[in-house]
Parts: C-alpha cells; sequence; structure tokens
C-alpha cells in the first residue's frame, strides 16, 4: 500500500511537509471568510445612524477574561508541541489537556454571556449590532468547538502515532497549533471591536 | 546539553515572555477604554494593539518569523484581497444614494 508522501520531509519545490502548506492556504481562506464578516461589520457600522457603545450591552469583564483565557491556551498548545519536540510525552499531554480545558472554559463564559443577553431579550433580531455580535462570535465559538475536537483526538486516540511516528505525529501537533492560533489571533480583533468601540 | 535541548529551551522561555507581553497589552485594551478618548482615536488605538498582539501570536506561536517564502505569499495575497474588500465597502459607503435610511 502506498503512503502519503511529504508527512514528514519537506518537498523540495515547496521547501514545506504538505499539511504545513495545506494548512495555510486553509487559514488564508480563513481570513477571508473573517474578513468579509469584518468589512460586513465596517459597512453596518458606517452606514448606522445610532451604533451603540460595545460595553454598555456586552460584559467586559467576561470578555476580558476570555481573552486572558484564550491567550493561554494558545501559550499551552504552543508548550505541547516544544514538549513533543524535546520528546517528553508526558508535558505534551499536559499542555494539551491543559489547552482543551482553558477551550472548555471560554465556551462556559461564552455560554452564560448569550444566556445573560437571551434573559434580557436580546436576539440577533434585536438590533443589527447584536446581528453581527451573534454572528461573529457564533462563528467563531465554531471554530472553537472544531478545535476541542481535533485537540481532544490528539490527545486521546490520535496520541497512538506518538510510538509509531514520533516526527508525523510533532507535525500533526504543530498544524492543529498553527489553526488553534489563528482562532486565538481572530478573537484578539473580536474582543475590542465588538466590545469596547 | 544539546544544541537542540538548548533551542528549545530558548524557545519556551520566549512563548513564557510572549506571553506576559500579551497579557499586559489585553490589560491596556481594557484601560484605554475607561480613557474616554473620542471613538476615532479610540478605535486607531484599539486596532493598533490588537495587531501589535496579533503580530506577537503570529511570528512566535505561528513561527511566521521563520516561515518559507511561499507561506508569506500565500498572506500576502490574502491580505491583498482583504483589502481589495474592504476599499470596496468604503467606496460603496461613500455611493451611497441621498435620502436613504439609515438602519440601527
Amino acid at each position: 500500500m502506498d503512503t502519503i508522501p511529504y508527512t514528514v520531509e519537506p518537498r523540495i519545490d515547496t521547501g514545506l511537509y504538505n499539511a504545513k502548506f495545506g494548512i495555510w492556504l486553509f487559514l488564508a481562506s480563513e481570513v477571508m471568510l473573517f474578513g468579509a464578516l469584518f468589512s460586513t461589520y465596517v459597512l453596518l457600522r458606517i452606514n448606522s445612524a445610532d451604533w451603540p457603545h460595545g460595553a454598555s450591552i456586552l460584559n467586559v469583564p467576561m470578555g476580558a477574561f476570555n481573552t486572558v483565557v484564550l491567550i493561554a491556551s494558545s501559550v499551552s498548545m504552543v508548550l505541547a508541541w516544544a514538549s513533543l519536540k524535546d520528546g517528553k510525552f508526558g508535558m505534551f499531554r499536559l499542555n494539551l489537556g491543559i489547552t482543551i480545558l482553558l477551550a472548555l472554559v471560554f465556551m462556559v463564559v461564552k455560554a452564560f454571556e448569550y444566556g445573560a443577553k437571551f434573559s434580557h431579550h436580546l436576539f440577533p433580531e434585536t438590533s443589527t449590532y447584536l446581528a453581527i455580535y451573534f454572528t461573529l462570535t457564533g462563528l467563531h465559538a465554531l471554530h472553537i468547538v472544531g478545535g476541542v475536537i481535533v485537540n481532544s483526538y490528539f490527545w486521546g486516540p490520535g496520541a497512538g502515532m506518538w510510538k509509531s511516528d514520533p516526527q508525523r505525529f510533532t507535525n500533526r501537533i504543530e498544524i492543529a497549533g498553527l489553526y488553534w492560533h489563528f482562532v486565538d489571533l481572530v478573537w484578539i480583533f473580536l474582543f475590542p471591536v465588538l466590545y469596547l468601540l | 546539553m544539546s544544541a537542540e535541548d538548548h533551542d528549545i529551551k530558548k524557545e519556551v522561555n520566549k512563548y513564557w515572555l510572549v506571553f506576559g507581553a500579551l497579557l499586559v497589552l489585553t490589560v491596556l485594551t481594557v484601560g484605554a477604554n475607561y480613557l474616554h478618548v473620542g471613538i476615532k482615536l479610540a478605535i486607531i488605538v484599539a486596532l493598533a494593539i490588537a495587531t501589535v498582539k496579533a503580530s506577537l501570536v503570529a511570528c512566535n506561536f505561528m513561527h511566521l518569523s521563520s516561515e518559507k517564502k511561499l507561506i508569506y505569499l500565500v498572506l500576502v495575497m490574502a491580505a491583498v484581497f482583504f483589502a481589495a474588500m474592504m476599499v470596496l465597502i468604503v467606496s460603496a459607503y461613500h455611493s451611497v444614494p441621498e435620502g436613504l435610511h439609515h438602519v440601527s
């Protein structure tokens, strides 16, 4: 059976192993996805007669807390990859476990935030601001869920590859990390744009 | 200790430094909100801090500071298309017919 080529060694033409080039192409498409929604936000805002200050509707301490949580999860994610580079599988599992846990904390806080809005009868159809708020944060939350699923697989059953092909497994974690850092990066812009401006 | 062990240790120390910088910048982002400057200045300050934070994440955690040229090319293309989209949006704003009702 033929094996998938260039999972570890870089191609001569790109200088990259295939998955790395693939994830960057995917992330470029994600830039356009979120970029389209950010430009929608700009269009709605500049054409609005009255745009609310985010802090008057949203809970800034909760948003700031979630920012710190996501940044911390990015650190633990990159530490998980560095642990594999160092050959320390136990540390990898600990760091990836922390990443998953922090992602779940983020989602719980987000659920509390959404719940508070709904209990005050604030829904996407209530105003243009809330419509774009729920769209942007909802899409971002879906990305968090996707990351949790992938990372949980690598923490659990997917980790078996470490024994059979450690280099390829390390590359897989690097790819998962690139995605996760991008999700963090999007939130870094979402927080001030929606909560503080 | 091998050279690679040393490199990893150095990398890990860098990650913690970046973490500290990101926390400080997050505090600055929230703090700037309480200065009650005009909305234009507030937008510039908030987006400037967010850009610095994003650059720190991209350059260090995503290792963009030492990547292959092909990846830079992909990202430059994404940036160009994103900029084009924003230009279209702004030009659309300037071509709204007079008398059109605003939404809220």
